[in-house]
């Protein structure tokens, strides 16, 4: 067998076992969703069905059951608002402690990140007693002010990672002709930084929206996410995997679907910037 | 105050807010653990001295629980970078379709943890229906009741599927900016596979590799929705960690003095953890 041929082959297997792993990897996601269109029965048939004719039944239950639309509202507002709120905190902090470090920027960094640490059923005690106080359980508010607090560590560690890449040559250069910070910050950093700004911000996105502990313990009917109506589902009474299949699918389908369009950001975000 | 110090205080309100929502919740949490507290009867509140760590720390699931918390970062830290680096390297050839391989391998990252784990145990672990018993009848296997009879495995697995596209994602990315010129200079001079890939991609990868784990360890460690909605900790004990030993111990019940107690062991556990790890991986993080 020539030099040639080997190599061939050696691709052809290196090929073949990435298509494995690839199957192997998205088949739960894609028997969830096949399940999402089989009645009952046919989610529980032994052997698994491949082909059926498919229905719709199960979302149409699910919608009457509970307000799709109101759940994924909720989830939309709070990891949105949270995310933002979190980067209108996190940017000037982060410019600040990139271009004018201190003694302690490190250590401050390592700090916030330790603070994610915190075992969350550690403090659900007084987090539940003090929105209890201030009526914001089964709120929006609290979900938001919590999501942006939650991510507030990775999304200054993102941005000082990236702030840290831009040459100081150019700030300077900028302050030769006369800018004063905020002009700095607007029309230097920010645009040099975008890229990184956003894959934070989707970072931040993702993690919010699948966040459970806290949206399955501080709300209820009101401020519900998909991830707390997914949850209600999960009793254990009966076999009813298709419409649980069809409300999972729901609930993934939009973070999936905006993970698709936007891994490419997002793959500089969950690096710490630490690829260039 | 001069422009310098004007820029400096910008970073305050990060570092003010993270210190609120760090120290306030915390304090409040060490207050409770001295107190008698329990939400279902509050007249009979009062100081506790330690008996609520007593009680908590005299658990005899308290073992158990600290040891599969450790376990399961442990593992599916040690399954989801090998296997996040074999796939990523395997990807990192060009062909036909590789996009969509890409799309697919990545997703479970975007799963829900709830939807994740009702997915595993109705749909692949269920001993009648599931698509593992299926496989192993087929085969003439003997059929595995996976949450009964390998609880805490069954959660390691759930985990590694939604986390290894997590190390793909970033080794994937991180190949993408090795010098290739390198590569085939190694590859002039005789070097085989395992050559390069000691030699070459794992030195560029330290910096990923140690990202992975930091973030997954963060993650890890309070493990809570895969257990609740599967194992629900059992059986017995096999699945319980830390998070959720705290959660069926103290908060099932109510209380909250309990509940605190083991909140602030699950914080020195955390602390513990999370110095070890700056010491040995943040390093190569560089900040």
């Amino acid at each position: 067998m020539g030099y040639r041929s080997a190599k061939l082959i050696k691709h052809n297997l290196t090929v073949l076992s990435a298509w494995i792993f690839a199957l192997l990897f998205f088949f739960p996601i894609f028997w969830m969703v096949l399940t999402s269109f089989k009645t009952e029965l046919q989610a529980i048939s032994v052997p698994p069905l491949f082909i059926f004719e498919p229905t719709l039944e199960n979302f149409t239950l699910v919608q009457e059951r509970s307000d799709y639309m109101s759940y994924a509202l909720n989830s939309i507002i709070t990891s949105f608002g949270a995310t933002i709120l979190a980067l209108i905190i996190a940017i000037p902090s982060a410019y600040s402690m990139a271009f004018f470090p201190g003694r302690f920027t490190k250590d401050i960094l390592l700090w916030m990140l330790s603070t994610k640490m915190l075992p969350a059923v550690g403090v659900l005690m007084p987090i539940y007693i003090m929105a209890d106080a201030a009526g914001l359980l089964d709120s929006r508010t609290v979900l938001v002010i919590i999501f942006a607090f939650m991510n507030l560590p990775i999304i200054m560690w993102l941005l000082f990672s990236y702030f840290k890449e831009i040459p100081k040559e150019i700030l300077e250069a900028g302050r030769m002709d006369g800018c004063n910070t905020w002009d700095e910050l607007k029309h230097i950093v920010l645009p040099l930084s975008w890229g990184g700004i956003t894959s934070a911000g989707l970072l931040s996105i993702v993690l919010a929206w699948n966040e459970a502990f806290w949206s399955i313990n501080l709300t209820a009917a009101d401020a519900g996410t998909l991830t707390a109506l997914v949850a209600s589902y999960s009793s254990p009474e009966g076999l009813f995997w298709a419409k649980l299949s069809a409300v999972s699918t729901l609930a993934c389908a939009p973070i999936i679907v905006f993970g698709w369009f936007t891994q490419k950001q997002l793959v500089q975000g969950l690096t710490f910037g630490a690829v260039k | 105050m001069t422009k310098t110090q004007l820029i400096k205080s910008l970073q305050a309100p990060s570092i003010i807010l993270l210190f609120l929502w760090m120290i306030v919740p915390l304090s409040m949490t060490i207050y409770f653990s001295f107190m008698r507290y329990n939400l279902m009867y509050p007249e009979r509140e009062g100081p506790a001295g330690f008996s609520n760590y007593e009680f908590f720390l005299t658990d005899p699931a308290l073992p158990d629980a600290v040891i599969n918390s450790l376990i399961l970062v442990g593992s599916v830290i040690s399954i989801s970078v090998v296997l996040g680096l074999l796939i990523a390297i395997l990807i990192q050839k060009t062909f036909r379709g590789r996009g969509i391989a890409r799309v697919m391998l990545i997703s479970p990252f975007f799963i829900m943890p709830t939807v994740n784990a009702l997915l595993w145990k109705n749909m692949f672990m269920n001993p009648v229906y599931g698509i593992f018993a299926f496989i192993s009848t087929t085969f003439g296997l003997p059929v595995i009741d996976w949450l009964s009879d390998l609880p805490l495995f069954s959660v390691i697995l759930m985990l590694s599927w939604q986390w290894t596209p997590f190390a793909i994602l970033i080794f994937m990315t991180s190949l993408q900016s090795m010098d290739q010129d390198q590569v085939e200079a190694a590859e002039i001079e005789g070097a085989g596979f395992w050559a390069k890939f000691r030699y070459l991609t794992l030195p560029h990868l330290s910096r990923s590799i140690a990202v992975v784990i930091m973030i997954q360890a963060i993650f890890h460690l309070s493990v809570f929705a895969e257990i609740f909605v599967t194992t629900a900790g059992g059986p017995g004990y096999d699945s319980t960690n830390t998070t959720f030993l705290i959660f069926s111990q103290a908060l099932m019940q109510f209380d909250a003095g309990v509940a605190s107690a083991g909140g602030v062991f699950a914080i020195i556990i955390a602390n513990i953890v999370a110095f070890f790890l700056i010491k040995s991986v943040a390093k190569g993080m560089a900040v």
